[in-house]
Parts: C-alpha cells; sequence; structure tokens
C-alpha cells in the first residue's frame, strides 16, 4: 500500500510528464491550473492518466473545486 | 414534432409528447463505456408518475418551487417533468458552484423542495449555508449507498407515492422555471422564465435544427443551462427524438459516445470546441507530406462545394477520416455559453462540420440570433430568430450600439428585483449590455460589452462584484474589482480578464509581500474566476451617500489611465 507522500509524488511525476515540464518543478501545494496554464478539459484527460496509473475509477464529481496536487492526491489514496 | 402554437404550458407539451412517441427512445444512459439505462418516452412516462404523486402527497402545490442540483442525466429530466406535471415552477442550479453558493440562491428561489445527487448532497449536507436555508423541506438523493447516512434528505428511488397524480394545468404566462444567469455574492440574478418564454422558443429553434424520432442529441453542456435545457430536454422530447446523457465528460469517453450512438446534434461550450479544433491540427499535422497536399486539396474541393450552404452527404464521403470520429451523422455542432472565435467555426465548416453558433441571453429564452448556415458566416453571430425583434440602441458613426431585444421569449424578469428589472427591460425591450451592429445581409456582428462582467470561453458568466469578498480585510485604503474590458473598450469578445484596483494607504506602496498576498487569496477562487493583474489609483474611490463605490464613475476615472502602463499583471 502506498503512503500519501508516495502517491502524491507519484501524481507529480505523471503532471510533470504528461505536461512536458522538467522534473521537479512541481511542488505538492501548486495550484496545477496556474502552474501548467491548463483548462478544465485538460484536467479531466490528466485525471484519465492518473486512473490508469493507479488502476481507480476517479468520478468526475471527485475533482471538483479541487486545484492543487496534494488535494487531488488525496482523493486518489482514499480509493487505492 | 407537437404544434405549440395550441399549448399553453411545457407541462401539457411534454405530456402529450410522451404519449405521441410512447414506443421511441428518450434517453440513454452511458457511464464510461457502460450503457446504463435506456428509456422509451412510455418508459419516461411511468418513472414521473411515482415521484409526481408523492411531490402531491407531501403538500406540493401549482407555483411551488423545486430546485435540481444534479450532473446531467436521466432522473434530471424526470425529476423536471414531475415538477412540471404537479404545477410547480423548477429552478435548476449549477452543480459547479460551491455548496453555500447553492444554498444561497436556495434560499433566494423560496425553494420547498431539492433534488440532488448523493456526491453533491455529502457536500451540501454539511455547508454552514444550511442553516439559512430552512424552506427547503424535501430534499431527494439519488444513488445515496445503502448505509449513507442522509442527514434529513430521502431517498429519490423511493420517493413514489402509489396512484395516479392530478396533471396540474399552468397558463402561458405563469413562471416555469427560475434561471440564474449568475450572481452569487451579493445581488442574484434569477431570472423568471415563463412557459410561454420556452414554447416560443422552441417553436423558433426548430425551425432552422428540426428534431424528430432517430434523431439524437448528446447532452455536454450543464442541463441546468438554457441551452441544453432547450436543445436537450425540451426541444428533443417535443420532436420525439433521443437524449444521451453521459456519467463523466472525459474527452476519450465523449470521442466514443459519437460513433458508437451516432450522434446528430451536440451542444458544446467555445472552449471544447477548440479543443476539438487542436486535436484534429495535430492529427493532420502527423500526415506526411504527400499525404497532407491530397488531404488540403480534398479541403478546398469541400471548401469551394459548400461556399453556399452546407452539403453533409457530400462532405461525410470526402472526408471520411474526418467524420468518421464524430459518428457520421452528426449534422451541426451547437456552439453557445460564449463568444467563438471567427477562425475556429470557419475550420470546422471547411471540413464540413457545420458548427451553429449564435448569440443569446437566459434573461432572452436561450437564443437571440443563430447563423442560418445559408450562407455561413464565420464573421458574425448569425441573424435574429423568427419572433425576435433586435435593434440597436444609441449606436455610434461604426452603427456600433446596445443590442435590445423584444420577444415573446424575454423574461418576465428578475425575480425579487423589480429595479433590476426595470434597468434591463426598458419599454418591453430587453438591454442586453452587449454592444453590437447589423451588417449588410442582417447579420449581427458583436463587439464588446457595455456591462461591467466577463464571459469565460467555459460560458461563465462572472460579475466581478461576487468575487470580491476572497478580498476582504487585505491591507490596503480600498478595492474594487472590475472586467478590463468595461474600464477600457476593447471591441473584443474573447480574453476578457478581471483586475484589482486598489488605492493604498497615505505612503504605503505596493510591495512583493501585498502582491503575495492577493495571489494567495485569488487562488483561493475558482479558477476561472481568478483577476489576472493589479491596477493603482491614488485617489477616494467616489462614493454613493451610502458609501458604496460608484462602479462606473471609478471605472471612468480609471479609464483615463494608460493600461499598458497601469496594468500590473500579477
Amino acid at each position: 500500500m502506498r503512503t500519501l507522500e508516495q502517491t502524491t509524488q507519484e501524481v507529480l511525476d505523471l503532471a510533470s510528464k504528461h505536461f512536458n515540464v522538467p522534473a521537479g518543478s512541481l511542488a505538492p501545494e501548486d495550484d496545477f491550473f496556474k502552474k501548467l496554464g491548463i483548462d478544465s478539459l485538460q484536467t479531466l484527460e490528466m485525471l484519465s492518466r492518473l486512473e490508469n496509473h493507479f488502476g481507480i475509477e476517479l468520478p468526475d464529481y471527485e475533482v471538483q473545486g479541487v486545484s492543487d496536487f496534494r488535494t487531488l492526491a488525496s482523493r486518489i489514496q482514499s480509493r487505492l | 414534432m407537437l404544434d405549440l402554437s395550441k399549448y399553453q404550458s411545457i407541462g401539457t407539451a411534454l405530456k402529450d409528447a410522451l404519449e405521441a412517441f410512447s414506443n421511441e427512445v428518450c434517453l440513454i444512459e452511458v457511464d464510461r463505456e457502460r450503457e446504463k439505462e435506456r428509456l422509451t418516452y412510455r418508459d419516461f412516462k411511468n418513472r414521473a408518475q411515482g415521484p409526481a404523486k408523492e411531490l402531491q402527497d407531501a403538500g406540493f402545490a401549482a407555483g411551488d418551487r423545486a430546485s435540481i442540483i444534479m450532473t446531467n442525466q436521466s432522473k434530471w429530466l424526470i425529476s423536471a417533468y414531475a415538477v412540471f406535471y404537479a404545477g410547480g415552477v423548477l429552478v435548476p442550479l449549477d452543480y459547479k458552484l460551491t455548496p453555500d453558493e447553492q444554498w444561497q440562491l436556495l434560499r433566494h428561489s423560496g425553494a420547498k423542495v431539492l433534488i440532488t445527487e448523493y456526491p453533491i448532497w455529502r457536500q451540501l449536507s454539511v455547508a454552514t449555508g444550511r442553516a439559512a436555508a430552512a424552506d427547503v423541506r424535501t430534499i431527494l438523493v439519488t444513488e445515496a449507498p445503502a448505509n449513507a447516512d442522509l442527514g434529513g434528505a430521502q431517498r429519490w428511488e423511493e420517493f413514489r407515492g402509489s396512484g395516479e397524480p392530478n396533471f396540474v394545468a399552468r397558463t402561458r404566462k405563469d413562471v416555469a422555471c427560475i434561471v440564474y444567469s449568475s450572481g452569487t455574492g451579493g445581488r442574484p440574478k434569477g431570472c423568471m422564465m415563463t412557459h410561454e418564454n420556452y414554447l416560443e422558443q422552441c417553436v423558433a429553434l426548430t425551425s432552422i435544427y428540426p428534431f424528430a424520432p432517430g434523431v439524437r442529441y448528446l447532452s455536454i453542456l450543464p442541463t441546468n443551462h438554457a441551452i441544453d435545457f432547450m436543445v436537450g430536454f425540451f426541444g428533443p422530447f417535443i420532436c420525439g427524438a433521443a437524449v444521451v446523457h453521459l456519467r463523466t465528460l472525459r474527452p476519450e469517453f465523449v470521442r466514443e459516445a459519437f460513433s458508437k450512438y451516432k450522434i446528430t446534434y451536440v451542444s458544446l461550450v467555445p472552449l471544447v470546441l477548440k479543443n476539438l479544433q487542436k486535436g484534429l491540427q495535430t492529427r493532420f499535422g502527423e500526415l506526411s507530406p504527400g499525404k497532407r497536399r491530397v488531404f488540403n486539396t480534398i479541403v478546398a474541393v469541400n471548401k469551394a462545394l459548400t461556399k453556399s450552404r452546407p452539403r453533409l452527404g457530400l462532405s461525410r464521403r470526402l472526408l471520411k477520416q474526418v467524420h468518421e470520429p464524430f459518428g457520421g451523422e452528426l449534422r451541426t455542432i451547437i456552439v453557445g455559453g460564449a463568444f467563438t472565435e471567427p477562425q475556429t467555426l470557419q475550420f470546422f465548416y471547411d471540413l464540413g462540420i457545420p458548427v451553429a453558433n449564435g448569440y443569446g441571453l437566459t434573461e432572452a429564452g436561450t437564443a437571440i440570433t443563430v447563423n442560418d448556415l445559408k450562407p455561413f458566416r464565420a464573421d458574425t453571430v448569425g441573424k435574429p430568430l423568427p419572433g425576435m425583434e433586435v435593434r440597436i440602441v444609441n449606436a455610434n458613426t461604426d452603427g456600433i450600439g446596445e443590442v435590445a431585444v423584444r420577444s415573446k421569449t424575454v423574461m418576465s424578469g428578475y425575480l425579487n428585483e423589480p429595479e433590476l428589472t426595470a434597468e434591463s427591460i426598458v419599454d418591453g425591450w430587453l438591454m442586453t449590455g452587449d454592444l453590437g451592429r447589423f451588417e449588410a445581409a442582417g447579420h449581427l456582428q458583436l463587439f464588446g460589452r457595455k456591462k461591467n462582467m466577463i464571459v469565460t470561453e467555459e460560458g461563465k458568466n462572472i460579475y466581478p462584484e461576487d468575487i470580491e469578498a476572497v478580498f476582504e480585510s487585505l491591507p490596503v485604503k480600498e478595492f474594487c474589482v472590475f472586467a478590463a474590458n468595461y474600464i477600457w473598450p476593447q471591441r473584443s469578445m474573447v480574453g476578457e480578464q478581471l483586475l484589482l484596483a486598489l488605492h493604498l494607504e497615505p505612503g504605503q506602496t505596493y510591495t512583493e509581500e501585498l502582491r503575495r498576498d492577493i495571489s494567495g487569496r485569488n487562488n483561493k477562487l475558482l479558477n476561472y474566476k481568478r483577476i489576472h493583474g493589479v491596477v493603482l489609483f491614488d485617489e477616494d474611490f467616489p462614493r454613493t451617500a451610502s458609501l458604496k463605490i460608484k462602479r462606473n464613475v471609478l471605472a471612468e476615472q480609471l479609464g483615463r489611465l494608460d493600461r499598458a502602463i497601469a496594468f500590473l499583471p500579477l
């Protein structure tokens, strides 16, 4: 079982890979809309990548209002 | 299609449609790749009877208000029909608002009943705003897990009275829905839409975009939005067409739905349309130079052959590889909620996929103008729909002025806001606050806004005063949020931004610490509500006798500053 820290790190790694930003340039408290300059649709795409990686289904409503990596990771963690 | 001129209300028209098309499929609900439900009009009618009866048994009567806060799904439409059947007024609310905002609007609307889904109720039930909305007595929650604590709510699935409900007739002038066009802050704007508004709008729209049995509409825009309510519920239902709901809006499942369900129409916001465009452009860019040349030639041929009107059959054959992923039966993409850039519209039209853009306001009953595609004009928002009188008020020498509308589709007013109503509807004309001009062929062109608001590409209307709360107690003398284009008119409908006007204390300077404070507060707002920059102003803000900021006067004063220098990006 992953710890929340591990999950958060994996979310950050995947996001930096998906959006082509240098590894290590994203932090858990970063706002992904702002930091990655993405819109809500691109966020949904990122979510699908995360689902495949973690092998879970994350309903759209789970990420409603979430804008930072740490909260996103905790939502994922609760479904692992 | 039913002859709507004979009908007095949405409820009666829907009731007859359920009988007339009883064997046709009306709803398909899909969750990812799984089809959850497929209902005929007869099934739909049977599903709505129980909730309608139980509502009546609970004392819900003609004119009572019931709100729905739900993502797009069958139960949204079934619940709405049950409310209309019982003679109620529907209050569709945006499921993307925060729980406190939702409670505020529930309270403002005077709703007695709330119909929602479990994940939303989980948040709503514990929000502090609940205490202020004690009039919401009946709360129905769908899809709640077996052992869930419902905090005073009832299960929607078990809320069904036995026996026949009484159909409660309404008249054309009665209010059918209260639709919030904006305003989750100090002054909610609840548009009171009558049955006549919807009946007339439906006649106008279906004259240009006809629905019929076999037609399938993919419902992606939230159903609480005026567009989806009309073209994803009322319009298709009175014509016997089918509506497809997706429980997730991930791009890959949306793509799959097009081909799996042979979609005829879909409505999108400009942001999603642009995203589709980007995806297609990437695909085209990956073609080898030879294939690219052939492809460009075919597009040029299609463009020449569809100059005067769309030729769907021809375009589908010519550009098979483009049309197939859309299911091969797509007639039109309806785009709304915000302004769409002409180059995006043209891109799709050249591929043989007509995009019906238009211009509308909730207050005007959805659409005012639409592009009738005869011929397609990417640089305009089309011509007024049948039954719409549109004129330009106080036009300048270029013919640009405020767009005003008079029609049977215009709302009866804002709920509990007679003054605001009187400002918006003058001598029967709805003043839109948008700036436009008619060109020679009678198409409307838009040139920005007269009002202090922005519309995002996702179709969100944002009023600056609604987001000021997050900057409360900012260590400055005073502040005010504005739409940048309201201060410096740009003759543009895209790329709108918000700014924070600051008046610092005597001797205070705009430090990095202050900028960080503003930025931190800004990040607490949902991403589309955030301000983009700061403007410093070194005089006292003009105020009324009751000390409210005179926004229009301040905007005029700020407008004298040079935007290029004064606007400090955050």
